[in-house]
């Protein structure tokens, strides 16, 4: 693998590559959380133009941890927000010698757009493309939940999935629905049908617009963010209607199965897809989500840049 | 005293295989050979001849972004496509919506001199859809505007778009319509399908083109005026517009050759060179163009044009521009998707692309039978000979083409416009230095 | 090629090698095994094994990783993690011996000493190796030796081991052969 821009591109091998290397980082952090010298001399650039201060610090503390040098560059005060382009902004990270760039962008494809152009010759992470992909969430779901109920290593055949929430606007679900698919697990949507996307019968899914009728049967339910914008976008009446049929409270969660996890890529909306006891019950795995992160984005960042450059030859 | 051509063993839009006299500025001898020492002579062996091309849908982006296209830049790439007339889009700075702006339009390409240039005039002042413009002005102006379109916009309020349609009979002009419901395509970027929710871009539903085609049918209908659907691009709209047809509305359609060829699979690169408006669709929705095409149900082939500057597409998909090239591959990819299918012949080539769009917009001397007599506004072409795109080789100042690397049929070896050759052995001529 | 070690010669190998590391740390009281992946750990458990039979009690024997250490990362391609298991007991205040298949430039000690530091801090650390090939590069020198193999730098040395390649066998053989 040269870049992470989407899980669309991956193939099994490459997902349980870096989970299973994830897993071995997450048995040495166990321990103490020191510093590994991996990537040591090597410079990672967080490109966020647009905000996410969660996914950026978890790139940013998995950078650090093995010993890269981290160069943040964010959209509030940098040339990104006086319109520069990303053209020009790549070609600075290039003088500069960014090694890999982790991109998070307003606009779908724009990891992409960096990666496929000659602008710049580091690796591009996927951090977020507008509603297109967010495969390093994608990667640290599938590993929480390949911990608690997968079998050792190996992938996630016969577990039964269901994404909660509003579909058409998420990359999480986008990239966590093709994940999911590839290592073997049965993956459901929940949402009203005015945030689901047309064409969404080609997807390797299910789809439902009952939660209830769903819900005894999962394994895990991730619940999506619902954006306070959608609600003036005609996509639901009102947040009280959305949390009575797609909200997950206490009471629904006495129908889940005993081993059930309830899982949120965060940040909730407390009172509105989730309420608070849920968040905090002792099957939500929303925080071991977090630390879980700085893991797989170790990862990631190992396979990508450990080894010796992939045009350079192998020996 | 202008040079004298004959173009030597062409065949003709019925196959037949003749040679042609130019004189003047006309044509002056249609015979089995004629071979004068006073006459330059074209060895057209093999080639074909076709009434110079007509486009009804061109933005030449003068006045207002010259760093674009001007009229200059975009006749000489019309001239390459084998156009003897383009129409340019209202949708300039100033936008076309008063007599100075289409005269200006109107005499920047006659300054240019390789083609006609027949201004379209906006139909709602500054293309806000709010009030109509000043139509009937612009009509009675030196540039005769006959076709109105707000094109980029849709004339989107119903009771405009009837006064519109209303307002045009008074001098036989018509009502271009961009069909697309803005409501419908808030912030949209792609077709709404299968692709655009893989790729997480907004979804440019066919409804919201087939919504407005049908109210517009029906609109006409009830005040028997003309209208004309700017580039179809969905099975439904075919659909619609075969039915008005059938109905004996006065309704006719344009398809771009863009259209024609690619699809919204493209989009995938995330590469905005395939970013248009209306977007590309599916093969099902391109087939179902092909096909009513070559029945006559979409009456022209229309290029939309759309140069841009190189930041305007070297950028994220979502922040570039819509559009995209078409004068100097149009011929050559309706060869392509019609001709070497064999969904149409060439005389419905002629028909498609210059008899009938010269009908719509009332073009004097564009658009004639080749015979002895008529304005030589002809254009030739080698169907047996490929060329290879390349954007760095385009005579438009822009370089937004989607076909670039790719190879394509049929090489446009010259234009005649007014008898003058704008184009020979496929090098666009100097014609400010002729004159 | 040419077999250097056999089967039979492995054997009486590790289990000198397992009474000299008893010997010198006056019994197993305070050892703790560590194998470096992928071959040193097979010698690790293998080691272990004849101990526990000589002392009548089990020997903490665990993993240690050293790849996420290397100096060469980036002079080949992308090698993936192998597990470091570290044995219950741990290894802080223990005699430690890190067990591997060859001794060489040395850089795979060094290596495995800065991934030890992560894990805890040792009493001693010892190394113990099937063969020692010489050419150091560092300051760095085995504790227990199975055979001292003197080689040229145009040669390699490749242990199979039954674990892994459904033998026991050391042989030495020319890089540059046809």
């Amino acid at each position: 693998m040269k870049h992470l821009l989407s899980i669309e591109d991956m193939n099994v091998q490459d997902a349980i590559g870096i989970l299973d290397t994830a897993t071995e980082l997450s048995r040495i952090n166990d321990g103490q959380m020191k510093k590994l010298p991996t990537l040591r001399g090597r410079t990672v650039v967080n490109l966020f133009a647009e905000d996410s201060t969660r996914t950026r610090i978890s790139f940013e503390a998995a950078a650090k941890r093995l010993s890269a040098d981290v160069i943040n560059f964010s959209a509030k005060g940098s040339s990104i927000s006086k319109g520069e382009s990303l053209k020009d902004t790549a070609m600075t990270l290039q003088a500069i010698g960014a090694d890999a760039v982790v991109i998070r962008h307003s606009a779908s494809g724009a990891a992409q757009r960096l990666a496929d152009n000659q602008w710049m010759s580091g690796a591009v992470i996927n951090a977020g493309d507008g509603t297109h992909e967010h495969p390093s969430q994608a990667l640290l779901d599938a590993f929480t939940i390949r911990k608690h109920l997968g079998k050792g290593s190996g992938d996630l055949q016969g577990l039964h999935v269901a994404i909660v929430g509003d579909i058409l606007h998420s990359r999480v679900a986008r990239s966590n629905v093709l994940l999911l698919a590839l290592l073997g697990a049965k993956v459901t949507l929940v949402a009203p049908p005015t945030l689901l996307p047309i064409g969404i019968d080609k997807w390797p899914c299910t789809v439902s617009y009952d939660f209830d009728s769903v819900l005894p049967y999962v394994d895990a339910v991730m619940m999506l963010r619902v954006q306070q914008e959608r609600m003036t976008e005609l996509f639901f009446p009102n947040a009280r209607e959305y949390s009575r049929y797609y909200g997950l409270n206490s009471e629904r969660m006495k129908s889940l199965k005993p081993a059930s996890l309830i899982m949120h890529p965060g940040p909730m909306n407390r009172g509105l897809e989730i309420s608070a006891e849920v968040a905090d019950s002792a099957r939500s795995v929303i925080t071991e989500q977090v630390s879980n992160g700085v893991t797989v984005r170790m990862a990631i960042l190992y396979v990508l840049l450990a080894g010796a450059p992939l045009d350079v030859g192998s020996i | 005293m202008s040079t004298k051509y004959v173009l030597k063993s062409v065949v003709l839009p019925n196959g037949d295989k003749r040679d042609i006299a130019i004189e003047d500025g006309v044509i002056t001898s249609i015979s089995q050979s004629f071979t004068p020492d006073s006459h330059v002579v074209i060895n057209t062996d093999g080639s074909r001849v076709l009434p110079g091309l007509v486009d009804l849908h061109t933005h030449l982006r003068e006045p207002g972004r010259e760093d674009a296209e001007t009229v200059l830049t975009g006749s000489r790439a019309g001239a390459k496509g084998g156009f003897t007339a383009l129409s340019a889009m209202a949708n300039t700075s100033p936008v076309a919506d008063t007599a100075g702006v289409v005269e200006q339009v109107y005499r920047l390409g006659q300054a240019a001199g390789y083609l006609d240039v027949f201004p379209i005039g906006a139909v709602t002042k500054g293309l806000l859809g709010e009030s109509l413009s000043e139509i009937g002005s612009m009509a009675d102006s030196v540039a005769r505007v006959r076709i109105f379109s707000d094109d980029g916009n849709c004339v989107f309020d119903p009771l405009l778009m009837r006064r519109a349609l209303e307002y045009v009979k008074k001098f036989g002009g018509v009502i271009a319509q961009h069909a697309q419901d803005p409501r419908l395509t808030i912030g949209a970027q792609m077709n709404e399908g299968e692709i655009s929710a893989r790729l997480g871009l907004k979804g440019w539903p066919a409804v919201a083109e087939e919504a407005i085609i049908a109210r517009d049918v029906l609109l006409s209908d009830l005040v028997k005026s003309r209208l004309h659907i700017c580039h179809v691009t969905t099975a439904g709209g075919v659909e619609i517009i075969r039915w008005a047809k059938q109905r004996g509305i006065n309704v006719t359609a344009e398809v771009t050759p863009h259209h024609l060829l690619l699809t919204d699979e493209l989009a995938t690169t995330y590469d905005p060179v395939y970013k248009v408006n209306p977007p590309l669709r599916t093969s099902d929705d391109v087939h179902a163009l092909r096909e009513a095409l070559s029945e006559g149900i979409i009456d022209i082939v229309a290029t939309d044009h759309a140069p841009h500057p190189v930041e305007s597409k070297e950028c994220e998909w979502q922040e570039a521009t819509f559009g995209m090239l078409g004068l100097e591959t149009a011929l050559s990819i309706v060869q392509k998707t019609m001709v070497d299918t064999k969904l149409m012949s060439w005389g419905q080539v002629a028909d498609r692309m210059s008899f009938a769009p010269a009908r719509i917009g009332g073009y004097v001397n564009q658009g004639q039978e080749i015979t002895v007599g008529t304005v030589a506004n002809l254009v030739v072409i080698d169907p047996a000979k490929n060329w290879q795109v390349d954007r760095d080789l385009t005579m438009s100042k822009a370089t937004n083409t989607p076909y670039h690397g790719l190879t394509l049929p049929g090489v446009v070896t010259h234009t005649f416009y007014k008898g003058q050759a704008t184009v020979i052995d496929s090098v666009v001529q100097e014609i400010g230095d002729v004159q | 090629m040419n077999v250097v070690l056999s089967a039979e010669d492995i054997s009486r190998a590790l289990t000198r090698i397992s009474h000299e590391i008893l010997e010198r740390n006056h019994g197993s009281s305070n050892l703790v095994l560590l194998g470096i992946p992928t071959r040193g750990a097979h010698l690790a458990l293998r080691v272990a094994e004849i101990m526990a039979n000589i002392e009548g009690t089990t020997i903490p024997c665990g993993t240690l990783d050293i790849t996420l250490h290397r100096d060469d990362l980036r002079l080949r391609p992308p090698r993936s993690i192998m597990p470091t298991l570290i044995p219950q007991s741990g290894i802080e205040g223990k005699d430690v011996v890190l067990i591997d298949d060859v001794l060489f430039s040395g850089r795979t000690i060094r290596s495995a000493l800065d991934a030890l530091g992560e894990v805890g801090r040792p009493k001693t650390v010892q190394l113990a190796v099937l063969v020692d090939r010489g050419h150091r590069e560092l300051p760095i020198k085995a504790d227990f030796v199975g055979k001292n193999l003197p080689s040229s730098l145009d040669q390699s040395i490749r242990v199979s081991l039954t674990e892994i390649d459904g033998r026991d066998e050391v042989v030495i053989e020319n890089r540059r052969q046809s």
